[in-house]
């Protein structure tokens, strides 16, 4: 299908999200400035300043305010937005759990930085590997347009009466956020369309129905009802998530799934990899493939939900797999939490390939293609001799 | 909006609102903390000037107050501090022992 | 607007019975008395910290508050409630809501002076149009009676007990309300649950705040405090007769005493009826500290005093 009146520019990643953010023209954004992600509130503050959006400004004094607020806003059942790094996301912690919990389909970018100490403000993706478990979705970008393209389908899934969960759009510090990079811009009312209407579960505002929001469960004990409930919620995320991204797809000539392969089905060997590092990965793989190499891999954009079943069945006939992590668990030899979580997966099926876990890039160490060639050699002599030496490997550590 | 939550103990997980929220305001009427009681307000009709000092000062809303007189106590919310006794600048109000008083009513 | 009992009994019950705080309470007798305040035909959203208010009319499937209510967590009730008053502010600009709304916090010592202090900071710089009311019991009394930034100097508290190296609590406790008021909000005020038209007189006036309103309302609690339940009332009369707790209003920057204290009484007559206070009665060298307790007091009075104009 044709698209017409695209819009071809050069953006940053913040300013791709600022312009996503515009577009949405959220009710509420409260923010708070923080490395890398400041530029994203500088720019669509700047934009509030001009008139662009409707949006009213919260300029809070920490994140713990900005989720707060936001929760605030959202439970008044209007559409509210924020964005945060690193620390900021670990300062919001709590109200993470809170925002689920209220079942407030708030959307977060999170520009992924190192967590402190030592303090670092470059990217891995601890901070938000942490929030794993806080009953938000959380969508992987690779680069601007599609943190710019996650950030739109983030309020359509966020806002789907069988869903109602916050999301989080992820997109690595510096790399993606302060990387000039082509991308085309969808048009203002496609957008505005697209996203349609706001749609929260509930509204403080709403003065036939005064409610009640963030009740105490510690008395009757219902908490364990209302956290199934949360669970059921993100199961049913999965469907909303490949309907928006069929939909986006019809809008943009880009759609998405939960993940994306290249050269999967006759590879006897791949990786999986989240974020910035799929395009080294997937240059290395074309190179490995053009010397006959039977490569393969696969870009995680979904990580919660977490399409187990379906990563096993695009990776069950492997040889070998290596899971890349740009963040450990500290679990004492357990491996990242992406490793975890596809072990995990692969617990039910008998076929299955060896897997290797490489954890890289942490703090923001650079992940060359060299990098990528010595886990490759690795791989093929697991292939060769049909065993994994060693499990857990931290690629490009200094030894 | 009305919501019946008679049988709630019993639902299963999929019943319950989400996010725990209350859509029926003030349905805490609904729980009676009178029993709480081990002290009982006797308010004299005779005595009261309806000067409406124990309404202001009830920590429970259990002064009923109709047409700006002090009508009567609501003993179904009432806990018994004794604050409208100690308070009422004509004595209107005895606490009186809760289980005489059942006793008394039961007879 | 009227201050008349008679009128206020008209006026609707916002919070309801069937709420689980002790008998007794200080905290509901504030909310009432506030809410009393309140101007008809606004509608209305509420918001508690987490705290003993909270905890005790919100209890999963009930509430007490026949309005639009939200807690979220302990420290961050007026960032919360920002939120509520900037997506009002963003949907009455689009004409998406045509009501009247008032927003108001209701919060613990705990809550304000302590862990939320930065989020209601942050809050009044921004100028949210919020009522934000501070039930002070000077103490952590949910989880159980632990001292906070409230707590007057001696007290004892579970985490400032008196023993054989210590007379309770060692520092003199924050002045919030002047902190409060250094943010040059419109109106700020100190009220006690005793002066009841007083403080229905603040919150009138607090509502019709044109940005943020802050009321200090003393709320004494009998667990916390050890005095008989039905003293409340008479505790915290007895902290206003002592100017242990003055009362005054700052009124766009301009102070104004609005108890009148006819003849100040000694602070002892008020840490007497109050069992936190005891030990200080009980050993000849706590002497130092009742005076110093009464020197605090005194200070704090005469610095009121000359705020107000009235040396």
């Amino acid at each position: 299908m044709a698209i017409e009146n695209k819009s071809t520019v050069a953006y940053v990643g913040t300013d791709a999200v600022a312009e996503a953010m515009r577009q949405i023209n959220p009710d509420v954004v409260a923010a708070y400035p923080i490395t890398p992600q400041t530029a994203i509130v500088e720019t669509f503050s700047t934009m509030a300043a001009n008139g662009l959006v409707d949006t009213e400004m919260v300029n809070v004094e920490s994140e713990h305010s900005a989720m707060s607020a936001t929760i605030g806003a959202s439970a008044s059942g209007s559409r509210a937005m924020t964005c945060t790094s690193s620390q900021g996301l670990g300062l919001m912690w709590e109200t993470l759990y809170i925002a689920s919990g209220l079942r407030l389909p708030i959307v977060m970018p999170n520009v992924n930085r190192a967590l402190s100490a030592p303090i670092n403000i470059h990217c891995d993706h601890s901070d938000s590997m942490g929030a794993r478990d806080s009953g938000w979705i959380q969508l992987f970008s690779e680069n601007a347009q599609e943190a710019y393209d996650n950030t739109i389908q983030a309020i359509k899934i966020a806002e789907n009466s069988n869903v109602y969960l916050p999301v989080m759009v992820l997109l690595d510090g510096f790399i993606i956020s302060h990387a000039i990079e082509r991308m085309e811009l969808l048009e203002d009312n496609k957008v505005k369309d697209f996203v349609g209407e706001v749609n929260t579960p509930y509204s403080l505002l709403d003065p036939n129905n005064p409610v009640t929001v963030g009740s105490f469960d510690g008395l009757y004990g219902y908490y364990f009802e209302f956290k199934k409930q949360q669970e059921e919620a993100m199961k049913n995320s999965f469907s909303v998530i490949k309907e928006v991204g069929e939909d986006f797809g019809k809008l943009s000539g880009r759609s998405y799934e939960f993940f994306e392969t290249e050269y999967m089905e006759d590879a006897e060997f791949g990786f999986l990899v989240l974020g910035s590092a799929a395009g080294t990965v997937r240059h290395h793989v074309k190179c490995l493939r053009e010397n006959g190499i039977p490569a393969g891999m696969i870009k995680l954009r979904t990580y919660r939900p977490f399409p187990g079943k379906e990563l096993v069945e695009a990776t069950s006939h492997l040889k070998a797999l290596a899971v890349m992590d740009r963040s450990d668990t500290f679990a004492g030899g357990m491996g990242g939490p992406v490793f975890m979580d596809l072990r995990s997966a692969y617990y039910d099926y008998d076929k299955k390939p060896l897997m290797t876990n490489y954890i890289y890039g942490l703090g923001g160490r650079d992940l060359s293609v060299e990098l990528v060639q010595q886990a490759t050699e690795e791989m093929q002599d697991i292939v060769r001799n049909g065993e994994v030496k060693q499990t857990v490997n931290y690629l490009g550590l200094k030894e | 909006m009305k919501w019946d939550i008679s049988d709630i103990k019993n639902w299963s997980w999929d019943k319950h609102p989400r996010g725990a929220i209350i859509s029926e305001p003030g349905n805490s009427e609904k729980f009676k903390t009178g029993g709480w009681r081990s002290l009982r307000p006797i308010h004299d009709q005779e005595k009261c000037v309806h000067c409406l000092t124990c309404f202001i000062f009830c920590p429970d809303s259990s002064i009923k107050v109709e047409d700006e007189k002090m009508k009567e106590i609501d003993l179904e919310f009432c806990k018994g501090c004794g604050i409208c006794a100690e308070e009422c600048p004509k004595d209107a109000i005895e606490m009186i022992d809760e289980m005489k008083a059942l006793d008394e009513e039961n007879k | 607007m009227s201050t008349r009992l008679k009128d206020l009994s008209k006026k609707d019950e916002i919070l309801k019975g069937g709420h689980r705080l002790c008998a007794g309470c200080g905290a509901s007798i504030a909310v009432r008395q506030i809410l009393k305040g309140l101007p008809d035909d606004v509608e209305l959203v509420v918001s508690n910290p987490t705290g003993c208010l909270e905890v005790s009319t919100t209890i999963y499937p009930y509430t007490s508050w026949n309005c639009s209510y939200i807690h979220s967590a302990f420290e961050n009730v007026a960032s919360t409630l920002s939120g509520v008053e900037s997506a009002y502010r963003s949907l009455k600009k689009q004409g998406k809501t045509d009501k009247d709304y008032r927003f108001v916090v209701f919060a613990g010592d705990g809550g304000t002076y302590d862990i939320g202090f930065q989020a209601l900071s942050g809050a009044l710089e921004r100028n949210h149009r919020m009522v934000y009311v501070c039930y002070n019991n000077e103490a952590y009394m949910n989880t159980g009676i632990q001292r906070s930034g409230a707590t007057l100097k001696g007290a004892w508290t579970t985490t400032s007990p008196h023993g054989e190296e210590s007379y309770g609590k060692a520092e003199n406790r924050k002045d919030l309300t002047s902190i409060v008021a250094a943010h040059d909000i419109p109106y700020v005020a100190q009220a006690s649950i005793s002066n009841w038209r007083d403080a229905v007189k603040k919150a009138q006036k607090a509502f019709e705040a044109d940005g943020p309103a802050f009321i200090n309302i003393l709320s004494p609690c009998h667990r916390g405090w050890r005095y008989p339940m039905e003293q409340t009332v008479e505790v915290a009369k007895k902290a206003v007769e002592t100017c242990a707790w003055p009362l005054y209003e700052v009124e766009n920057g301009e102070y104004n005493l609005t108890g009148k204290v006819k003849e100040k009484k000694p602070v002892e007559e008020y840490l007497k009826m109050q069992g936190r206070f005891a030990h200080l009665f009980k050993k000849e060298e706590n002497k130092e500290v009742l005076d110093s307790i009464q020197q605090y007091i005194d200070e704090k009075w005469e610095r009121i005093k000359y705020l107000a104009g009235e040396e």
